[in-house]
């Protein structure tokens, strides 16, 4: 039973890493119709931004919440910035393009990311400074919990519930929901629709910043390659919510997260990078649209 | 009604690919009036309303609204200017509530006190949509998302008023109610360009008619001679 929960805080916890990346995913796929490969990238960058930041103002001789809420909101905001100017370079000139073009470009950006990282930062592994500790563990009885995993649950948790607020409650998510569903009859209301494509650029690539940091908090061990792999399962797990459902891809990877963990846990530990591909083949053979996604029609 | 001009299409034309839709079309828009553009399917009537919105660029021409060129702004700059426009097809939000498909229908409008009126004047012509403000906008039946998308476009606050095929695809009754609103929005205020297929209600109300045939003006004048036209009686009226 002690196992039991051991596995399950684990998983909820990458798994909030998953969702925080696979949100970027869905919301750009939602406004643009483009799976942006490069959003792996932009949560590797949020880790080394987030290092720099807080060696920067020595966060980690003095580790506290302060600390970490400082580095987080940083970090998030020069994500944006650089999702902004990722989309207003790379893919605002393909906009009247085929598709397909903005596809290959996300792939070509993610390429120059990885390795402009590993030239700038180098190749060989940083170590994320410790910015916020808690001392001890937490325990219930046999239950250990580690408080570190537990912080990152409860910050992806808060920044989702934003996100949430943001879309469903505010006008600027109205428009973000608009545009997803017809560009031409968002411009009709007078919507700036590139504006609001560069904002939901913009919100996703902080979201895959945080998660940068949450992920150096618990596993400090950063590198420019990191982002390919959680990157990668935060795509499966956007199509398994059913990419464009922002619900969809928060359940789709925790789903994922906690499947992972139990498969790691109890079958074979050798699995875990497996897992989220046969996930992927079996989503699109048996249900394409996903858990919580609708059906199109693409017209010709 | 003035003769003041508010909006100049001037010899336009539009290509899709190499097919021209429309082909160096010119006609005005006087201030209070309403001007139907009628002709059948492919006539070029929505390609034409989609050009004054930026939704298409021109192949040649412009457009002048209140003597500025607007044919080089983008779709949302062309809503500032107070010139709305409810799309074909029941074209509105699916995905959101009646509520807010009519809150983005005053994306432009900045002052709370426009929006709330506006809002009030919406529910009053259409109430049927204030009982469903609520209910997600895909949920209501023909008739009802036309009206949606009617009111919406009165969200904007505009003084010109682009319809396009108001009527297609409703039951007679519900056409007749579209066609006396149009009327009305037209009494207080709002000049409104109106494509429609269904010449002989859309003259009935309107100042002026114009109709299109493959891209090509072929007859325009006021809509009482329209209407007693024996070209028009056996093309559009089934005479």
């Amino acid at each position: 039973m002690t196992e039991f929960i051991q596995h399950l805080i684990n998983g909820l916890s990458i798994g909030s890493i998953y969702a925080l990346i696979a949100l970027g995913y869905t919301m750009v796929f939602g406004v643009l119709k483009l799976i942006n490969f490069a959003h792996g990238d932009i949560y590797m960058l949020g880790a080394f931004y987030g290092y720099f930041i807080s060696r920067f103002f020595s966060l980690g001789e003095n580790p506290s919440l302060f600390s970490l809420l400082l580095a987080l909101t940083l970090t998030m905001a020069t994500c944006a910035f650089t999702g902004y100017l990722i989309e207003t370079f790379a893919y605002k000139p393909l906009r009247k393009a085929p598709r397909i073009n903005a596809l290959i470009t996300s792939v070509g950006i993610s390429l120059f990311l990885e390795f402009t990282g590993q030239l700038v930062f180098g190749s060989d592994p940083k170590f994320f400074p410790q910015i916020f500790a808690i001392s001890g563990e937490w325990a219930i009885g046999d239950l250990k919990f580690n408080p570190l995993q537990i912080t990152v649950f409860i910050i992806s948790l808060t920044l989702m519930a934003i996100l949430q607020f943001v879309i469903f409650k505010t006008r600027l998510g109205r428009a973000m929901r608009a545009v997803s569903f017809n560009h031409d009859l968002a411009s009709l209301m007078g919507i700036p629709t590139n504006r609001i494509i560069s904002f939901t650029f913009m919100l996703g690539s902080a979201l895959a910043g945080a998660g940068g940091v949450l992920v150096g908090l618990v596993y400090p061990k950063i590198e420019p390659l990191m982002g390919v792999m959680p990157g990668l399962k935060a795509f499966v797990a956007a199509v398994l919510g059913g990419i464009g459902n922002v619900t969809g891809a928060v359940v789709g990877a925790l789903s994922l997260g906690l499947a992972e963990e139990f498969v790691v846990g109890y079958l074979a530990p050798s699995f875990r990078d497996a897992l989220a591909f046969t996930i992927l083949i079996l989503v699109l053979l048996f249900k394409p649209t996903g858990l919580f996604g609708t059906k199109t029609t693409e017209k010709v | 009604m003035s003769h003041d001009i508010i909006l100049k299409v001037d010899n336009i034309s539009v290509k899709y690919g190499v097919i021209e839709a429309v082909r160096n079309i010119s006609f005005d828009l006087r201030k209070g009036e309403i001007l139907s553009l009628i002709g059948s399917n492919g006539a070029g009537k929505t390609t034409t309303l989609k050009a004054i919105s930026s939704l298409l660029p021109l192949a040649s021409g412009q457009i002048l609204l209140r003597n500025e060129r607007i044919d080089t702004l983008q779709p949302h700059e062309i809503v500032k200017r107070r010139l709305s426009q409810a799309p074909e097809g029941r074209g509105i939000f699916l995905n959101l509530s009646v509520e807010e498909n009519l809150d983005l229908g005053a994306w432009t409008v900045k002052d709370t006190s426009t929006y709330d009126r506006d809002l009030e004047h919406a529910f009053e012509l259409f109430p049927r949509l204030k009982e469903r403000r609520k209910q997600s906008a895909g949920t209501l039946s023909g008739g009802e998302q036309q009206m949606l998308t009617i009111a919406r476009s009165l969200m904007a606050h505009p003084e010109i008023l682009l319809l396009d095929e108001p009527s297609l695809g409703l039951a007679p009754q519900i056409i007749e109610a579209i066609f006396n609103i149009i009327e009305k929005i037209n009494k207080e205020g709002t000049t409104v360009l109106l494509v429609e297929q269904n010449a002989l209600q859309a003259l009935q109300i309107s100042h002026r008619g114009i109709v299109l045939e493959t891209g090509n003006i072929v007859l325009q004048g006021d809509a009482k001679d329209l209407l007693k036209s024996d070209e028009i009686r056996k093309a559009y009226l089934g005479e």
